[in-house]
């Protein structure tokens, strides 16, 4: 009787497994057949990457030379060894003004031209367009670049680093700000209107005070990114303690460069965090 | 006094505070400036000197060797496309296997450094350390140390993209991660579901299409970051580029610079485009 029961059951089970099936027929379909557009992308992909592994000639016994080499490089730099201590802590520091001046500077110039770029504040359509453009190009030029075109002008030394910080991030200023601006909400500029404010007013009260805290954060992120930058710039020659990192992987002063390697890590990591604490207050813990 | 009276002088005393702090901001960032001015040793008067040069180094990256405009003989400007175009080829290549390298590392990591996937402390710490330290030392100098170890050439150069990415996708990852929606997590283990079960059937569906949006924003940096990578003999076309600006073939120099700019601008456009249907999809289904 039991045995009855259960047949009859599963039974009973098959046929809503059918109806189940055919009620959902794309979610039975074999993976293959509803995902085959991702799996041929991803065979591409796979392809893209052996075809580039081959061309570029990564062997295994390369990587593995490399690595055993690297290893030996590792304990090469233990202990770090603080070497010429007082130069290293100047170039950290030349390092640091590169980048607050590189950054400081291409916000102030990208301010104004920003309205320029933005679509509810610019003059025309034409001067719109050419500022973007102009943007783009200077955001296009790695900051090496800019360095070694702005070293034949101005000679080696960190003031070249400084100009070449500040074309790349007028590049970056200028589209980030311009966006911003495009981003306001007009209803307070509306208001300081009606109330019969100039247009200087409505720009003062009505755009600044939103846009401030949004343009505010970004320079301190670029700040945060420059000073990374800035750190490699003097391999180039342009100042900074770069050049004293490649001279000293020149020379296999392997100690000497892991103590300035943890130099850079420490430094950066405290810009990090006190450039996230000035943009919390800024922009205030709601926000985020 | 009244309460009006009272609510006024409490908003100019606020007042009054926010613009004492907005000054003395102003005057930390004064001096900071000053001293900043000279250490860099910025020098107006050298600048308003060499500001020739440099328009006039705009002017001769502008003309060809023989004083003609590069525009007025394309053929002659490019006169080395077959050559450039390889070795802009081996940059994207560079970046494309880099990346691919940093984002699978990062996948495998971003898990490890969630809070809410990993439950271990000691875990999360040392693979958020980890991560940290990858992102923070720029790939120029990883770079550096790898064409010590692993001789010049591509591979120094991918392995320190790849570094860097891991660090920073790792973060981008872990972020998005931990701010899925945990209900499809708690389905899978109340199922019996292992720790992969759980990454594979409930976070992965969730996050695939923002980690492939950040992969190919990151491949975007890298492409501009292979470009200069030869610089140091790490491969790619930056190589190239060190050589013609060290020897001043003005010409040379604003073909490779097009050729680099035009590339970038390409490949933001295409990876803009594919992000936004990515995303896209994301928000439809």
């Amino acid at each position: 009787m039991s045995s009855l029961n259960s047949s009859q059951g599963d039974a009973e089970i098959a046929d809503r497994q059918d109806a189940l099936r055919a009620h959902h027929a794309e979610l039975f379909m074999p993976y293959y057949e509803t995902h085959w557009k991702s799996i041929l992308w991803l065979v591409l992909a796979a392809g893209l990457f052996i075809f580039g592994i081959s061309s570029l000639e990564l062997t295994f016994a390369r990587i593995f030379g490399g690595i055993g080499e690297l290893g030996s490089m590792v304990l090469r730099m233990l202990p770090p060894d603080p070497g010429r201590f007082n130069s290293y802590l100047y170039a950290m520091l030349e390092t640091l003004a590169i980048a607050l001046l590189g950054t400081l500077s291409a916000a102030v110039v990208a301010f104004p031209l920003g309205f320029l770029a933005a679509r509810n504040t610019t003059l025309n359509r034409v001067v719109q367009f050419f500022s973007r453009r102009s943007f783009d190009t200077l955001r296009g030029v790695d900051i090496l670049i800019w360095a070694l075109i702005w070293i034949n002008v101005v000679g080696l030394g960190p003031f070249a680093g400084v100009l070449a910080l500040f074309m790349s991030d007028l590049g970056i200023f200028g589209k980030l700000f311009s966006e911003a601006i495009e981003a306001a909400d007009n209803k307070p500029v509306e208001g300081v209107v009606s109330t019969g404010g100039t247009s200087t007013a409505s720009v003062r009260f009505g755009i600044l005070p939103q846009l401030m805290p949004v343009l505010l954060s970004q320079v301190l992120y670029q700040f945060e990114s420059n000073t990374r930058s800035a750190s490699v710039i003097g391999i180039v020659g342009a100042g900074g303690i770069g050049l004293i990192l490649s001279e000293q992987i020149r020379t296999l002063e392997l100690q000497q460069m892991a103590f300035v390697i943890l130099m850079i890590l420490l430094t950066v990591s405290v810009i990090d965090y006190f450039c996230s604490k000035i943009r919390f207050a800024i922009i205030g813990k709601s926000a985020l | 006094m009244n309460s009006l009276d009272l609510q006024s002088a409490a908003y100019a005393q606020a007042v009054a505070l926010k613009r004492r702090q907005l000054w003395l901001g102003m005057v930390v960032l004064l001096v900071c400036v000053l001293v900043s001015g000279q250490i860099a040793e910025i020098s107006f008067s050298k600048f308003s000197q060499h500001i020739g040069n440099f328009t006039s180094y705009i002017y001769r990256i502008a003309h060809l060797e023989n004083g003609q405009s590069v525009l007025s003989d394309p053929v002659e400007w490019f006169w080395g496309w077959k050559k450039w175009l390889a070795l802009m080829g081996e940059t994207l290549l560079m970046a494309y296997v880099g990346t691919l390298l940093g984002a699978c590392a990062a996948l495998a990591l971003c898990f490890l450094a969630s809070k809410n996937i990993t439950p271990n402390n000691t875990v999360v710490f040392a693979t958020r350390r980890f991560l940290e330290f990858s992102r923070t030392v720029p790939e120029m100098v990883f770079a550096l140390i790898f064409v010590v170890a692993f001789s010049l050439g591509p591979l120094p150069g991918i392995l320190a993209l790849a570094i860097h990415s891991t660090g920073a996708l790792g973060k981008l990852f872990a972020e998005v991660v931990e701010n899925i929606d945990m209900k499809p997590v708690d389905g899978v283990i109340s199922t019996g579901g292992t720790w992969l079960h759980k990454v594979r059937f409930a976070v992965l569906p969730q996050v695939a299409s923002n980690f492939a949006s950040y992969a190919l924003l990151r491949f975007e940096i890298n492409v501009r970051g292979a470009a200069v990578l030869g610089f140091v003999g790490a491969g790619g076309i930056g190589q190239t580029l060190l050589e013609v600006i060290r020897k001043f073939y003005y010409a040379d120099i604003s073909a490779l610079l097009v050729m680099i700019i035009a590339t970038v601008m390409l490949i933001d456009a295409v990876t803009e485009r594919v992000r936004h249907r990515l995303l896209g999809q994301e928000r439809s289904s």
